[in-house]
């Protein structure tokens, strides 16, 4: 609207050029307020959406008795205690719950990135019969709930004696459970160079030599996105530990601090709420450091 | 002959982790869920043949179809919210916003931390009779109803929970969007397309790929959705049941009084349904998504 007025408005022909300046400042003047805009949007939902969070941070140093009720983030004195109180608040201490985690989570990295590589080196870089339908076979496998295998495998897992071990946890991360990290993988090995394979295959090297020397070495960015995921989900993962450990002292960290509340579900909430913000320390540091990589790694499987 | 074996030698060993668990821990268990779907079983005594009873108790099951239909108004409900929010954001962010790194990262943090215990526990809290919600919304002069203990509005907590993790969709549109030309645009601004004529007739069809694969995987999410749920349940679908998931049910039958064979053919309905929907959406997906290649 305004262009139109702005040309039909001038009592002589205006130069081409000067229409094209009138019509660039229009739109810069425009364009700042709806960048004014668009940033208070922005700004109003950032702290919406991170409100909670800051909240469970706050709450984590009050006392119990300015949680509930009250807006305001400051509390009158910081109650560092409720994270040491917390930490020691059950039968067994956090020290053995984040030993636990930790135990699980770096074996179940490790095993995903060796087992989900080797999976995913077959698929874009070898030639075998029926790759096609082993890889049909393989993405049909993101599609399945883990629910409907969660019984059987707890039997096969009970009849081994492996229940109230961390077995049933690791050993299926070192068989490539996780088809995800596979499509990652195999979405980026495609983008190599063929040739690389190819000059060594003439130089004499085996397919496992140019895994080992070639791809890997050039797939450093996939691998850390695939160990970064599988560490936050690992991490994270309760149902799978809800399942197979029964013994308080074999808990996991999500597992401890939904005893947490079932155990003690009137007071404590600064306790809780400390031990709820310490839970996801690890996640948040690991976010913040390799936020880059996460976020090209959601774009590049979920596009490509 | 001798290179076709070598070849296949070093493609099978590359594979072998992965076929061996894909025989021990998907193909295996998905056809013993089968069988175990048309037995009596606890996990102790072996499994004995019912055929078709537990399917029949089923029909007849009123907490199955509780389960149905709290899992269905939490897919129906949760899956648009999310994905409308996460296109709308992703948007305002698409072009010319300074600081796009920050906002992305800030929006993102949630979906990351959204299924942890941590941020359950949380949401419990906030959701309480006297918790930051009510808190906020009396400030402005309602009175929030007792959020947890009302069946009417539970339901409504966790919906807020999954719209709260938009991030990651959010991603992908903001990836889909960049891969318009935006030439479209340009010559559309000349045609004097107003900006819903732009989002409707450029932004809308060139996005309908990544709209699809969005819907299907947070479709697929929903479905399996639990700790979050489980959490604020108190492990049981409570209150009156208005929070019993289908995987809550399916893991309460399963590990809390080890039927194994209902939760068996618990487990295969809701495969059959994850299965149903995807299926449907692909096959309307030829009505609304077409793919740049194919109008060459």
């Amino acid at each position: 609207m305004a262009d139109t007025t702005l040309v039909g408005a001038a009592p002589t022909h205006p130069t081409t050029a000067q229409i094209a300046a009138a019509i660039r400042e229009e739109r810069a003047r425009r364009g700042k307020r709806a960048a004014l805009l668009k940033h208070i949007f922005l700004i109003i939902t950032s702290l919406v959406m991170i409100y909670p969070l800051i909240w469970m941070l706050a709450s984590s140093l009050k006392p119990d008795n300015q949680i509930f009720g009250n807006l305001g983030l400051w509390p009158s004195e910081l109650r560092w205690e409720n994270y040491t109180a917390g930490w020691n608040a059950m039968a067994v201490s956090f020290t053995r719950f984040f030993l636990n985690s930790t135990f699980v989570t770096v074996l179940s990295v490790i095993g995903n990135v060796i087992s989900c590589s080797f999976a995913a080196y077959a698929f874009a870089r070898l030639e075998f019969s029926g790759k096609n339908i082993w890889f049909a076979l393989m993405m049909m496998t993101l599609m399945i709930p883990y629910h409907v295998v969660l019984i059987p495998q707890y039997i096969l897992f009970l009849k081994a004696g492996w229940v109230d071990s961390y077995l049933p946890l690791i050993v299926p991360r070192f068989l490539a459970g996780d088809a995800f990290f596979i499509f990652l993988m195999v979405q980026f090995f495609r983008q190599l160079p063929r040739d690389l394979d190819e000059a060594a295959m003439i130089d004499g090297c085996n397919p496992f030599k140019i895994y080992w020397a070639i791809i890997l070495p050039l797939s450093v960015p996939a691998m850390a996105t695939a160990a970064i995921f599988s560490f936050i989900w690992t991490w994270e993962d309760f149902l799978g530990p809800l399942v197979y450990l029964n013994d308080m002292r074999d808990y996991t960290v999500p597992l401890a601090l939904r005893s947490f509340i079932a155990q003690d579900s009137v007071s404590a909430y600064g306790q809780l709420f400390a031990m709820s913000v310490l839970s996801i320390v690890p996640i948040v540091i690991f976010f913040i450091i390799f936020q880059r990589l996460i976020i090209r790694g959601i774009a590049m499987s979920g596009l490509k | 002959m001798n290179k076709f074996i070598r070849r296949n030698l070093a493609g099978y060993t590359f594979l072998l982790p992965w076929l061996i668990g894909f025989f021990a821990l998907a193909v295996g268990p998905i056809v013993s869920s089968l069988y175990l779907s048309f037995t009596d079983y606890d996990a102790v005594a072996a499994p004995s043949w019912i055929g078709l009873e537990n399917y029949e108790f089923m029909v007849k099951d009123r907490r199955f179809w509780k389960a149905l239909s709290v899992t269905f108004s939490f897919v129906v409900i949760s899956v648009p919210a999310k994905l409308v929010f996460a296109l709308a954001v992703a948007m305002i962010l698409d072009r010319g916003v300074r600081a796009i790194g920050w906002y992305r990262a800030l929006f993102y943090l949630p979906s990351i931390l959204g299924g942890s215990i941590a941020v359950a526990v949380l949401w419990r809290q906030l959701f309480e009779n006297d918790g930051l919600v009510n808190t906020l919304l009396g400030v402005v002069g309602v009175d929030g109803p007792n959020w947890l203990s009302d069946p009417r509005y539970s339901l409504t907590t966790l919906i807020v929970l999954a719209v709260w993790q938009f991030g990651s969709p959010m991603l992908i549109f903001l990836a889909g969007l960049r891969a318009i030309p935006q030439e479209l645009y340009e010559a559309a601004e000349i045609d004097a397309a107003g900006k819903f004529r732009r989002f409707f007739a450029i932004t809308l069809p060139l996005l309908a790929p990544v709209i699809f694969f969005n819907l299907v995987l947070q479709m697929i999410e929903a479905f399996k959705s639990f700790s979050g749920a489980f959490v604020i349940s108190g492990g049981k679908g409570a209150p009156l049941d208005s929070l019993l998931f289908f995987t809550v049910y399916l893991y309460n039958e399963a590990f809390s009084y080890f039927r194994m064979g209902y939760a068996s053919a618990l487990a295969w309905v809701l495969l059959l349904i994850i299965a149903v929907f995807t299926a449907v959406a692909f096959w309307t997906s030829k009505y609304w998504v077409h793919y740049e290649n194919e109008r060459s």
